[in-house]
This record gives structure tokens, C-alpha cells and sequence, in this order.
């Protein structure tokens, strides 16, 4: 199970982030980085199986691709910038995390504004 | 996956901590600056490779 070995190289790549954290704070902070990237590469073929999944069936049912590409965009820009937001956070620089996490808001508002027209003009069109 | 990059940066981590102690012991504060500044530019240099790399997969897997 993936998530023994997770569990295993976290606690170990904690303690030896701590062990640094003392006398180098900034490489402390790396191998946070990226124990954060290698355990991202080793749940990626289960999110690469549920996303194939999800284009299976939204084909099935032919809901329009643009839809769910942009679902998967947005859901993609929240990954990556919560991601970020999380390692300036713990790097101690509150400031810069909530402004990456405002841009990364602003860009999904303005990825959302075509589905969102897309859906008022269909309410539109069902009204009397 | 590259699980011993972890155990690498740790290395140089501690290598220059060491160092840097040692150098300031000796009197010699500008190189211990220096020895600092190297490993860090060291281990950024592979950071930076593996943050690319984790953005082509997210590029790749959400369909950029």
C-alpha cells in the first residue's frame, strides 16, 4: 500500500527538516518543498485514474468537454495554489501566502465566467 | 521515485552547517558566508529541477 510508504518518508523527511530547521532554516524549508513535490509524483497515477474516469463518463453522457476542461483547470490552479500558499505559510510568510491564495482565487473566478454565463443564459431561457 | 534527493539536500544541509560552524570558529566568517551560499545554490538548483517537474505533471494531468 502507497500510503505506508507516504506516511513512512514524511515522518522521516519532518524529522530531518527539523533537525536543520535549527541551523539552516532555508534548507529546512527544501526538503519540506520537496517532500511535498516526491509525494505529489507518487499519488499521481491514482488522481491520473480518477480524472481519466470522470472524461469516460462526462463522454458517456456528452455533457460538453469545455465544461469539465475547466473543471479540471480550476481544480488543477486550486492544487497548485494551495500548494504554494502552504510552503510560504510554513517558511513563516503569512503575507505572501494569502496573496498567492487571492491570485489563485482570481484566476478561478475569471477561468468560471464562461460557465457562468453559459448557466444564466440557460436559466434565462427556461424562464417564461 | 527519487526519494534519496531528500536524504541528498539533508546532506549538504548538515555538511554546511558543519562547515559553517567550523569556519566561524576559525576566524574565517566571509568564507563561512561562502561555504553557505554555495550549498544553498546547490540544493536549489535540484529544487528547481524537481518544481518544474511537478508543474509539466500538473500541466500534463489537468490538461493546462
Amino acid at each position: 500500500m502507497e500510503i505506508f510508504q507516504i506516511i513512512g518518508l514524511a515522518l522521516v523527511a519532518t524529522i530531518i527538516a527539523l533537525l536543520l530547521k535549527s541551523h539552516r532554516p532555508e534548507m529546512a524549508l527544501q526538503i519540506s518543498l520537496v517532500t511535498g513535490i516526491i509525494i505529489f509524483l507518487v499519488i499521481l497515477g491514482k488522481i491520473t485514474a480518477v480524472v481519466d474516469l470522470l472524461n469516460s463518463y462526462a463522454e458517456r453522457v456528452n455533457i460538453d468537454m469545455v465544461y469539465i476542461n475547466t473543471l479540471l483547470k480550476i481544480v488543477g490552479i486550486a492544487y497548485i495554489a494551495e500548494f504554494g500558499a502552504e510552503v510560504c505559510r510554513d517558511a513563516g510568510e503569512g503575507a505572501i501566502a494569502s496573496k498567492v491564495e487571492l491570485a489563485g482565487k482570481v484566476i478561478i473566478v475569471v477561468m468560471a465566467v464562461p460557465i457562468i454565463t453559459s448557466l444564466l443564459d440557460l436559466i434565462i431561457s427556461v424562464m417564461p | 521515485m527519487n526519494i534519496d534527493l531528500i536524504f541528498r539536500i539533508a546532506a549538504i544541509g548538515i555538511l554546511v552547517s558543519v562547515l559553517n560552524a567550523l569556519l566561524n570558529k576559525s576566524g574565517r566568517e566571509e568564507q563561512a558566508m561562502m561555504t553557505t551560499l554555495a550549498g544553498l545554490v546547490v540544493v536549489l538548483m535540484m529544487i528547481v529541477k524537481e518544481i518544474a517537474n511537478l508543474f509539466d505533471t500538473v500541466k500534463t494531468l489537468f490538461q493546462f
